[in-house]
């Protein structure tokens, strides 16, 4: 089949990684078209919507490369689907990942299914991570650009979703696709990277997470002495292992968060990087997705957090739980966030972290 | 196959306007005293006395806008502006540039809802109607729908009033008969580009003993109404296209008719499903707005574009995505059938294989989604 003849529908978020992907498919000869996802209301008080920037760079650089352009609302399918979610782990003390759910519920599922009832063989998006087709399925990689890969954010798209899927960026690194958008000359070419969540954007995410969810402070709680170390400004505000922004310091820090406590709303902060509090053995997940099969039990390597090198585990599947065992201590493993595996370069798929152990010991980190 | 359904969004110029256009300069400025600038004020009042006549006015009640937004605002400003809080009625399903007029106004406002047919209830504007009211603004074409509203029984509501009747009839013209008197405006719009003339131009008809407070203020143009100097060109463009209009009305208006109904037949002898918004004896030739109960208009305006048929639904935000139509709303209240219609409108250029290809492509797109 000739390329032309394979119809593309490329996320385009108005930032530099999409306009190049675009790029690259269109002069592959693929069919291809750009669609703007709409996610979030900003709009205003007046009813009026903001221009929005990133629409206009969609419609800059679709008409430089020459493809037609849409637009699509998914404000309600992210809300219901991503920002509830959200919310509710705040709720409940946890540190939530919208960007897995963004990606699972929204870029490759509301989306996608847009995509193939417009008629597309394939979405496209500007990920950093490879997919390989062939006769076994679909294999998800890492991009090579290992800086910059996002399989992390990725670990929950199944075999299905992933056999729609391409990323042509995956092969390749941040700098070459900077030097793409320019050698290109696309609107987008020096654009700045988009940071944080995107819906918070480059507001101070207490503020805006304040406003959807009541704040309740409460005492901060040494740990290992039991000495009341001042005020928290609500346990939703602070993660596990952070260290910026407890107010507290001097003699006996840096302190760092080790645990919350929902019922007595207190939060429990330990002195030193390394304290033992903070380090972990083992922890349980739901949520499971594997892309490819996997044994029952098998030896591989993960990441708790987003750019954390990966390191040696044992996953033990037990119904619709994982148990995964560390083959060296880990620190500030956190409840919300996702566990990823790999095998090498291939990304095996993912879970959230429930519950985390030190030997048998359950850690206080969501009491 | 590429078609152009959206004729109502905007029309492409007459190739008799437009090499009308080629042909002349336009050099001169009519407020200059000399003889260049008295050729070009005298092709400016040549097609002042033409429009004139061609909806029943005399050349002194009409003024050159920019087009129908200006005139919108030259007609509610200039009137609400001479008012403290002045009570106006409106409907809520006019054009957004009478609608967002209307609300930046210090002004008392009723929106008179529309039924499910598309036209509004004479009798609430009737009994909305105050000793104090001084502006009624109504459109004579619904622009999404197409539906006339009762001009004639609202011009009878206000016999005895004193409030003044403004018309945007910018959908009406060239598919019907626009004739001032019998409409009873005190203050009608009318735009170019909607009926094969250039955009950028339009005119504001204003009765003779109306007055309006002006809203650009300048050298003392259109009667020290709008400051500025005349685009000849332009002006003479309108003119043009309201007489071809004009004359070939009948033969336009009836071709379009036969669009509707042959895309109606075909859409019926699909399998689609489908509703017509509004009642489709009271709608205007070149309009027709269709609910299709199973998909987003937003999506099937994208899969119509890439099947290359361009047709239109609600108002765009400006990222590009769909809003749900205030004019549906209105209808029909808040329902999935106010983001699942779509606008087609016609123009008499339109082939048969044009309207086939339209119902092919819908075809096309319920099937793929119904796999």
């Amino acid at each position: 089949m000739n390329n032309s003849d394979i119809t593309v529908v490329v996320g385009m978020s108005g930032g530099v990684d999409s306009s190049v992907t675009a790029k690259l498919l269109k002069d592959q000869g693929y069919n291809t078209i750009g669609i703007f996802m709409k996610n979030w209301d900003d709009t205003d008080e007046d009813g009026v919507c903001t221009a929005t920037e990133d629409y206009e760079d969609v419609r800059l650089v679709a008409e430089e490369i020459g493809i037609p352009y849409y637009s699509v609302n998914f404000e309600k399918e992210y809300y219901d689907r991503v920002f509830e979610y959200f919310l509710e782990e705040y709720r409940k003390g946890r540190t939530p990942n919208p960007d897995v759910m963004c990606n699972k519920e929204i870029k490759f599922k509301a989306f996608l299914d847009h995509a193939m009832k417009l008629g597309a063989d394939y979405v496209a998006t500007g990920h950093y991570a490879q997919v390989v087709h062939d006769e076994e399925g679909t294999k998800m990689l890492r991009g090579i650009d290992n800086n910059k890969d996002q399989t992390y954010f990725l670990n929950q798209l199944s075999q299905e979703q992933l056999s729609k899927v391409m990323f042509p960026l995956g092969h390749l690194d941040k700098k070459e696709v900077r030097r793409l958008a320019r050698e290109y000359d696309l609107a987008t070419k020096d654009k700045k990277d988009s940071t944080g969540i995107c819906f918070i954007g480059e507001r101070d995410f207490k503020t805006f997470l304040s406003s959807y969810l009541p704040a309740n402070p409460g005492r901060m709680i040494n740990m290992d002495t039991g000495e009341d170390k001042g005020r928290h400004d609500g346990l939703m505000y602070y993660t596990i292992g952070q260290r910026q922004g407890l107010g507290i310091g001097g003699d006996g820090g840096p302190y760092f968060v080790a645990g919350k406590n929902l019922e007595t709303n207190e939060l429990y902060v330990v002195s030193g990087y390394d304290n033992e509090a903070l380090s972990s053995s083992s922890l349980e997940a739901s949520d499971i997705n594997f892309i490819n099969p996997v044994p029952e039990t098998f030896e591989c390597t993960a990441k708790f957090r987003y750019r954390q090198e990966d390191v040696p585990v044992t996953v033990k599947q037990m119904d619709d739980r994982l148990l995964v065992e560390f083959h060296e201590p880990a620190r500030a493993v956190t409840p919300g966030q996702a566990v990823v595996f790999y095998d090498g370069d291939v990304c095996l798929g993912g879970a959230t972290i429930d519950r985390i152990f030190k030997e048998s010991k359950e850690l206080e980190y969501l009491a | 196959m590429e078609v152009y359904a959206d004729y109502a969004a905007t029309t492409p110029m007459d190739g008799a306007v437009r090499q009308a256009l080629l042909e002349d300069d336009g050099f001169g400025n009519p407020s200059s005293i000399h003889r260049a600038g008295k050729e070009a004020r005298a092709k400016i009042e040549k097609a002042r006395r033409g429009i004139a006549q061609l909806l029943n006015a005399s050349s002194s009640e009409i003024f050159f806008t920019s087009g129908a937004t200006e005139g919108n605002n030259m007609a509610i400003r200039g009137v609400a502006n001479q008012y403290e809080r002045p009570h106006i009625i409106t409907t809520e399903i006019e054009h957004a540039s009478v609608l967002n007029t209307l609300r930046s106004l210090d002004a008392d406002v009723t929106y008179l809802q529309a039924n499910a047919d598309g036209a509004i209830d004479v009798d609430a504007l009737k009994n909305s109607l105050r000793d104090e009211t001084v502006l009624v603004s109504v459109m004579l074409v619904n622009n999404e729908t197409g539906v006339m509203q009762p001009i004639y029984e609202i011009q009878e509501a206000l016999s005895e009033h004193k409030a003044l009747l403004h018309i945007d009839a910018v959908q009406a013209y060239g598919h019907m008969t626009v004739d001032v008197k019998e409409l009873g405006a005190d203050l009608l719009t009318l735009s170019a580009h909607k009926m094969y003339g250039p955009k950028g131009v339009g005119l504001l008809y204003k009765r003779k003993d109306v007055k309006l407070i002006p809203l650009i203020t300048g050298g003392g143009q259109e009667k020290d109404l709008r400051g500025g100097t005349e685009n000849t060109i332009w002006i003479e463009g309108l003119s043009l296209a309201m007489q071809q209009a004009s004359d070939e009305m009948t033969r336009r208006s009836i071709r379009e008719m036969q669009i509707k109904e042959q895309f109606l037949n075909l859409l019926t002898q699909s399998d689609i499903p489908f509703e017509v918004n509004g009642d489709v004896n009271k709608s205007a030739s070149h309009i027709i707005n269709i609910h299709f109960p199973f998909a987003e208009a937003e999506f099937m305006l994208t899969a119509l574009d890439m099947a290359g048929i361009h047709a239109s639904a609600g108002s765009a935000c400006q990222a590009g995505t769909l809003n749900p139509s205030h004019v549906l709303t209105s209808m029909y209240g808040e329902s999935d059938r106010n983001r699942q219609s779509i606008r087609f409108s016609f123009s008499y250029m339109m082939t048969d294989e044009e309207v086939e290809a339209i119902v092919t492509a819908l075809e096309d797109i319920y099937g793929r989604l119904m796999r």
